[in-house]
């Protein structure tokens, strides 16, 4: 019994590492080599079509909501000490140092990141990466390396949206519904954030999950069995592994950052 | 310049443990239409992609005009890919463009000719494949034989000096059919290029061919002219042609004895 | 889709991203103090930091001028260093002034408050690298306690 047990752990560690092998080799090949802009930009445009801007809409409803609830259970504690005027602080120092990256990436596999699997691996199931292969194109050149580049430009952009747009949630309803005072909010809050601590590590953290989603969105698509079964269970994993990832990552990010 | 396009060297390949072929040999003379037939399920479709390099044989060695693919770098074998051409089963259309664009695709991306001419080039390659009116439909709204028609356009978009046609008459109504053996025996003829077909439609292709291995068992067990073929005292081959259903190669696939497994229940 | 209109939508996207990004610098962020400018040093010895930490707001009649760079202890007498990065637009504070650590309101952070002294003929000018001598440290509310404990048993 045990050494079954044991020889099941041992498959599935290899069976990791393999996979993990060949999300790099799949990576490098996209990635190392002369850039042809001739051809690649717009093929770069279509994709920040296709994965940063249908993204928006997502992006920007939930941050004004998660803007609006955080000014609305922060004020309800913060009016027990009197230290309402430190709303706005609450609010952007949650969206920009964990909210904005974090939620923006969970959101982004789920939006984007399973769409770029179901389409890799269709494209495979129906043998067109194959195709495009024979006619001497390299799939990994002409259909990943867009998607990884558009993924990794448009995910800080969307963070940058979704912080913006949550704090301005935040201001409604703590300013103009719960009446803290329109000045004390922007001043405390700019009293509070700093530029390079608080803003800029945030859009690192959200490159850094951007590389993250987009790599394992493309890989589980590139990777699948190609049958509908196993093109339904990558885009599971993919947005099941991306979050994990993401959650994890963001814990040693933020003891990194914020943490000394 | 050597009369044989594809020279196949004893060569072997395995899917994990599985063996598919082992020390199989074959030649494809330049300018003539070789079919491969054989049973269902023996990596018919596999040769093609060892021919194209899409996968790497375990031995022996695979010529293509002379070089050895398995051997090529990367590069190369890009180098090498732009000569040959593939007609996958599905067709392998790029869904996201239409007609026009797939057809367009190979020439827009190896060649920087002006988009006047690339739209002469794509419609010349339509009409021989009668597909010029349906230029700008999308692959989804392409019947199956249309898509494989299409796809056959792009296919020698760049005037390939070889063309593979993976079962190319596979789940074709009577119709589109007859249309593309007639596109096959006629790119065949008047571009001049050299056609591999791999296929189990016999009929249709012994009707077209200038050679026909037939593989079965990990290996070739009969090759020769249509007419040669036909007069083949090989067991197998004749059972193959026939179409009957048991004999050489077994109806079954290998199992332990069948009253063995049914006792086994009952013990 | 035609293409230009792609183009049109990803141009929107990127002009909205930049937006956001500047609302978040000028606006909650306030980029123009945050030391990003021009900066130049100074230094201050006080007995007891209490809760002061590096960045930590240097204020001047409650405005913003530069923020603490760093918080070391002096070697030799073990008493804690405070390295201030002024901004450059505020330079003219005479070696006079005096810097203590407040409180904003009765739970808020700790931050330095700067009081600019007198100037006459024999005065100087603080420039970079200067140490201010007049400093008041951090208000302990343990030792104040203490304090009022004892001044009572009396």
């Amino acid at each position: 019994m045990i050494t079954d047990k044991l020889q099941h752990l041992g498959r599935n560690t290899l069976n990791n590492v393999a996979g993990f092998g060949r999300s790099g080799l799949m990576l490098f090949g996209a990635l190392v080599g002369k850039p042809d802009f001739r051809k690649g930009f717009p093929l770069l445009i279509k994709q920040l079509y296709v994965i940063g801007v249908l993204s928006l809409l997502i992006i920007v409803v939930s941050g004004l909501f998660i803007g609006m609830v955080l000014a609305l259970q922060g004020y309800t504690v913060l009016v027990k000490f009197g230290a309402e005027g430190m709303l706005g602080p609450l609010v952007a120092l949650s969206l920009l140092r964990e909210l904005g990256p974090v939620v923006t990436a969970l959101l982004f596999a789920g939006r984007a990141g399973s769409a770029l699997t179901a389409e890799i691996g269709l494209m495979k199931a129906t043998e067109q990466l194959s195709g495009m292969e024979m006619m001497a194109v390299d799939p990994l050149r002409r259909i990943i390396a867009p998607r990884f580049w558009a993924g990794v430009i448009s995910m800080p952009l969307l963070a940058l949206v979704f912080n913006a747009v949550g704090i301005l949630g935040g201001h409604l309803i703590g300013v103009d519904w719960l009446g803290v005072d329109g000045g004390s909010y922007w001043s405390t809050m700019q009293a509070n954030v700093d530029l390079y601590q608080d803003v800029l590590n945030g859009v690192i953290k959200s490159i850094v999950f951007a590389v993250i989603v987009i790599w394992i969105a493309l890989h589980k698509g590139y990777d699948a069995i190609p049958t509908s079964e196993g093109i339904s269970r990558a885009t599971t994993q993919t947005v099941v592994t991306a979050s994990l990832t993401v959650l994890g990552f963001d814990f040693i990010l933020t003891a990194l950052m914020f943490g000394g | 310049m050597s009369d044989i396009m594809v020279d196949i060297q004893r060569l072997s390949f395995s899917r994990g443990e599985n063996l598919i072929y082992d020390g199989m040999s074959m030649q494809v003379r330049r300018g003539k239409v070789t079919a491969i037939m054989g049973p269902s399920g023996i990596g018919k479709t596999t040769l093609l992609k060892l021919i194209g390099g899409q996968l790497k044989p375990d031995s022996g060695h695979i010529l293509f005009d002379g070089q050895d693919i398995p051997a090529l770098s990367r590069a190369e074998l890009y180098q090498a890919r732009k000569k040959m051409s593939m007609l996958f089963q599905s067709g392998a259309l790029f869904t996201e463009m239409s007609v026009f664009d797939n057809v367009a695709f190979p020439i827009r991306e190896h060649t920087r000719l002006p988009e006047s001419i690339i739209r002469l080039i794509v419609l010349m390659k339509l009409e021989s494949v009668g597909l010029r009116g349906a230029r700008d439909l999308m692959p989804a709204e392409l019947s199956g034989g249309m898509a494989r028609r299409a796809a056959l356009a792009r296919a020698i978009a760049l005037d390939p000096e070889l063309i593979m046609y993976d079962e190319p008459f596979a789940g074709q109504d009577p119709i589109s059919m007859g249309v593309i053996v007639r596109l096959i025996k006629e790119l065949n003829n008047a571009l001049g290029l050299t056609s591999i077909v791999v296929s189990h439609d016999v009929t249709e292709v012994m009707s077209i061919a200038d050679y026909v291995y037939v593989v079965a068992e990990k290996k070739v067990i009969g090759h020769g002219t249509p007419e040669q073929l036909r007069q083949d005292k090989s067991e197998l081959v004749q059972q193959f042609l026939q179409g009957e259903a048991d004999g050489a190669v077994p109806f079954h696939y290998r199992a332990n004895a069948y009253e063995d497994e049914l006792m086994e229940s009952a013990r | 889709m035609t293409t230009r209109k792609i183009e049109i939508l990803v141009g929107t996207f990127i002009v909205l991203a930049a937006a956001a990004f500047l609302m978040l610098a000028l606006k909650v962020a306030n980029a123009g103090v945050s030391g990003s400018g021009e900066s130049y040093v100074l230094y201050a010895k006080f007995e007891n930091i209490g809760g002061l930490k590096v960045r930590s707001p240097i204020k001047v009649g409650g405005v913003v001028v530069g923020r603490v760079a760093s918080i070391d202890l002096d070697t030799v007498y073990y008493t804690p260093v405070v390295k201030m990065e002024i901004n450059e637009q505020y330079s003219n504070f005479p070696e006079t002034s005096s810097v203590a650590i407040l409180t904003s309101g009765l739970l808020g952070e700790q931050y330095l408050g700067l009081q600019p002294g007198f100037i006459d003929e024999t005065v100087e000018i603080l420039a970079d690298g200067d140490s201010i001598q007049d400093t008041r440290s951090a208000i302990v509310l343990e030792e104040l306690i203490g304090q009022f404990l004892f001044n009572r048993g009396n």
